[in-house]
């Protein structure tokens, strides 16, 4: 299999990167996405813009209670703990499950979220976090909450002259309970239903479900899930309207699984 | 269109080649620098046989652009054997007949030595997690699995 011919950039700073982004060029971070896009002739590229080698594009600095995750950390990353403390056990968790080791080695945080795949796991789990998207544009730094990024199906809120910077999560107190199911037979296959709770102590509990056909449904206040999943998962799922029995099924499970897992 | 001049190490041998800035790292492997071994399976990261580490970390080469590498450290499936002496994984997969067309066998192996690098005392449940991404379409895996144990325990009594 061979892609479709493309030339290769390799920008070393961050207006170099904006100034390929703006003549068109399509930014690869782990390109365990673009690849295969790549190699089925699905993106066609005419230039490809190394992200890999900016300054601070991978790894994780702390600024008090904010911790921000480059965008280029892998999944690998974040799976060996890279990320401190509770939210860190949490992040670890959630990567060990995206495929495999060679696709985790490579993959990236920000590509991912960046990609906006339904099925991802990524895009599943950060809009139940407290934080913020920090994208980077010609005039500077912009920080969309990360409930408001994933806008659809490969769809984010950033726009066409924007990369995805870095991801900034607030550290999160020991007790806090959280909850991660999704539904593959395999890894590495793509989810058919993925759900996350998350319930920290004094704040009012956040929940996702993902792997729709659509942008992942955020539910800002969940207690009424944490309090009677089965109910409160048939209810949501119900409000989706969603054609194939077997999903509304699986959709309903995996919100009541999470939620179990959270109490 | 101009080719590109990488300079990089693969199995421990400073090389040099020339590649469209399109190439995967696979790709020039087996047809330009003549390192067959990797295979191509899918070309999009699901099957595993195209494995091979970069700066020691496991990797799908169809998944990597050959432009990239220009400094790091690449080994594939023909550096794990040192001379004639086959690595103890490529000794066990031999004598537990843990093959049969070979086509996986690179891949998986290069996986199964990764795994061991950073875990030597694998469950059978990690093994089978941490080969997943290698798809086999004739042994039925139950051997791979049991000479990737085997091999283990031998590593951990010859230490
Ligand atoms: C076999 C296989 C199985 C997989 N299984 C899973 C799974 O179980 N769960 C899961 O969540 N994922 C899975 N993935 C996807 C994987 O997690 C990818 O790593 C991820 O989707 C993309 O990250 P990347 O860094 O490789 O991005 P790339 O492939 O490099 O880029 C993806 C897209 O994002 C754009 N992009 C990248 N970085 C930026 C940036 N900083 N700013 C703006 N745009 C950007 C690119 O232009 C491209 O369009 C799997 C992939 C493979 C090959
Ligand atoms: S050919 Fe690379 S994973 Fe299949
Ligand atoms: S031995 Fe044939 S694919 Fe594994």
């Amino acid at each position: 299999m061979k892609p479709a011919p493309f030339t290769y950039a390799r920008p070393a700073d961050w207006p170099a990167a904006l100034a390929l982004l703006a003549e068109g060029a399509r930014p690869v971070a782990g390109g365990q996405s673009l690849g295969p896009m790549l190699n089925l002739r699905l993106a066609l590229p005419e230039r490809v813009a190394d992200l890999r080698h900016l300054p601070g594009y991978a790894g994780v600095s702390m600024q008090g209670e904010t911790v921000r995750i480059g965008a280029g950390t892998t999944h690998a990353a974040i799976e060996d703990g890279v990320v401190p403390g509770r939210l860190g056990e949490i992040l670890a968790g959630v990567a060990r499950r995206i495929a495999y080791r060679p696709v985790r080695n490579r993959g990236t945080i920000g590509g991912s979220f960046a990609h906006a795949d339904p099925a991802a796991d990524w895009c599943a789990v950060l809009p139940a976090l407290p934080g913020h998207a920090i994208a980077l544009g010609p005039e500077g730094e912009r920080r969309i909450p990360l409930a408001e990024f994933v806008l659809g199906v490969f769809e984010t809120a950033l726009r066409g002259d924007e990369l995805l910077r870095a991801i900034e999560l607030s550290a999160l107190p020991p007790a806090t309970h959280f909850g991660h199911w999704k539904f593959c037979r395999k890894p590495g296959e793509f989810s058919k239903a993925t759900a996350c709770v998350l319930a920290t102590p004094g704040a009012a509990p956040t929940a996702v479900l993902a792997a729709l056909d659509a942008a992942p449904l955020v539910i800002a206040d969940a207690s009424a899930l944490l309090a009677d999943p089965t109910a409160e998962a048939a209810r949501l799922v119900a409000t989706l309207a969603l054609e194939d029995p077997w999903r509304a099924a699986l959709a309903r499970t995996a919100l009541r699984h999470a939620a179990e897992a959270a109490r | 269109m101009a080719k590109l001049h990488v300079t990089t190490t693969i199995n421990g041998e400073p090389t040099e080649f020339l590649c469209d800035p399109s190439q995967s790292m696979l790709d020039v492997l087996r047809n330009s620098l003549g390192l067959t071994g990797s295979k191509e399976g899918c070309g999009t990261g699901d099957c595993g046989s195209c494995s091979i580490t970069l700066d020691g970390r496991l990797t799908c080469s169809c998944l990597v652009l050959a432009a990239e590498v220009g400094g790091h450290e690449i080994t594939t499936i023909e550096g794990m054997a040192q001379g004639d002496e086959l690595h103890p994984l490529q000794q066990k997969f031999l004598e537990m007949a843990a093959l049969q067309c070979g086509i996986c066998t690179p891949g998986v192996l290069m996986a199964a030595r990764s795994l061991l690098e950073k875990n030597p005392e694998p469950t059978e449940t990690e093994v089978r997690f941490w080969l997943a991404g290698n798809l086999c379409r004739c042994t039925g895996y139950d051997k791979i699995v049991r000479a990737v144990l085997e091999t283990a325990a031998e590593m951990r009594s010859a230490a």
